[in-house]
């Protein structure tokens, strides 16, 4: 078969043509890949909500949650009866290596932190990855940040930075300290 | 399978390995080879795009004329991207979300629109899934193996599995983007050698 000729009816055709094939194909693809994906996502953040919140609820605080107006922060509360006992909050921090820093931190309403659980971020791997360890996570679970002070050693405060990635753990100290505010704002304001 | 089959399948392999003897595609290969996992993640998903692409792109090399087969090619190629971006977010999100930006860039990665213009173009559309089969197959083992390199040397570990103690000190100048170049330098003579030696 010979090559259609380089004409400008050619042309346009051929390009009409192939810009609607792919448009089919993604938009095929999009509908078989949306729900997949929403669901993958949810199942990221339920489970570290799971895991940063003592088990001492009874209801579902994915379900529940709030999104707190004018910022990105999402708070679950998790309760017992009526009553809440403890909050899991999606936090973020502009102050990362590189990117946006998102966490999922939990604590109990006097200020104690039970535990955290990074779910995006693009710091070095290697390097500032390690905030996501153990040896740097150790040291927030059960930290009260009323009583002690959230700042790495470098700048005066109480948390042993994570060796060579300074930056980085600042950054989750500031999306740590970000939620607290926020939801001792939305506390005073919901009262 | 014929001796051109069988030449069109291993050429990629090893004669002209895309990343140790053409050295293309480098982006990918010094940006996301910090870890063995990630390498072999983001040679797969080139593989799979390189087949599809050189599948269709043979398939219509006839119907498009010369004069803007390049921009249909390029769309052809950034449809298969976005649909393996969209697969992989939903079923491999934990991959997807540590690949990130490298994903989307697999569409101007020049080892596939290099395929598409050097040999999909001119040949047959079973010859061009055997080429990009072998091809692929070069692109992953050589990320692979720097991955697993730069992992070794950089965190101690291959695969995620450490073999040294948590404070042990490792060359962190391997996981970092200067370490890239010096792996990939230090690859690239052990292959000359080797292949050399065959000749």
């Amino acid at each position: 078969m010979k090559k259609p000729a380089n004409t400008l009816r050619n042309m346009i055709l051929a390009m009409v043509i192939t810009a609607g094939f792919s448009a089919i194909i993604l938009s095929l693809s999009h509908i078989i890949t949306e729900e997949p994906i929403k669901k993958a996502q949810d199942a990221k953040k339920l489970e570290a909500i799971q895991a940063v919140l003592p088990p001492d609820y009874d209801n579902n605080p994915y379900q529940d949650r709030i999104t707190l107006s004018g910022s990105n922060i999402e708070l679950y509360p998790a309760r017992q009866g009526s009553k809440i006992t403890s909050v899991a909050m999606k936090t973020y921090s502009d102050n990362a290596f590189s990117g946006r820093l998102e966490l999922i931190v939990g604590f109990l309403l006097n200020g104690t932190i039970t535990d955290y659980k990074v779910i995006s971020h693009k710091e070095t791997p290697g390097l500032g990855s390690k905030i996501t360890e153990e040896k740097f996570a150790r040291q927030l679970r059960g930290f009260n940040i009323e009583k002690q002070n959230l700042k790495v050693r470098q700048d005066n405060g109480d948390i042993d930075a994570v060796t060579s990635a300074t930056i980085s753990s600042r950054a989750v100290l500031d999306a740590i300290r970000r939620a607290y505010d926020s939801y001792n704002k939305f506390n005073t304001l919901g009262n | 399978m014929s001796s051109q089959s069988y030449n069109n399948l291993t050429r990629g392999i090893i004669r002209e390995n895309p990343t140790f003897v053409m050295l293309l595609g480098m982006c990918p290969t010094l940006g996301v080879t910090t870890s063995a996992a990630n390498g072999l993640g983001m040679g797969v998903a080139t593989l799979l795009v390189l087949i599809l692409s050189n599948f269709a792109i043979s398939a219509v090399k006839n119907l498009i004329p010369d004069m803007v087969r390049i921009p249909c090619y390029i769309v052809i190629i950034a449809s298969f991207v976005t649909v393996a971006e969209m697969l992989m977010a939903a079923y491999l999100p934990a991959l997807h979300s540590r690949l990130g930006i490298f994903i989307p860039l697999i569409v101007v990665n020049c080892i596939i629109l290099g395929r598409a213009e050097a040999f999909a173009s001119k040949n047959g559309i079973w010859q061009s899934i055997l080429d990009a089969v072998g091809m692929g197959i070069g692109f992953t083992g050589a990320l692979t193996l720097l991955g697993i390199v730069r992992e070794i040397l950089g965190t101690g570990s291959v695969f995620g599995w450490k073999f040294v103690a948590e404070d042990f000190d490792t060359m962190m100048l391997f996981i970092m983007p200067p370490g890239a170049f010096l792996a990939l330098a230090g690859l690239i003579i052990v292959f000359n050698k080797i292949t050399g030696a065959c000749k």
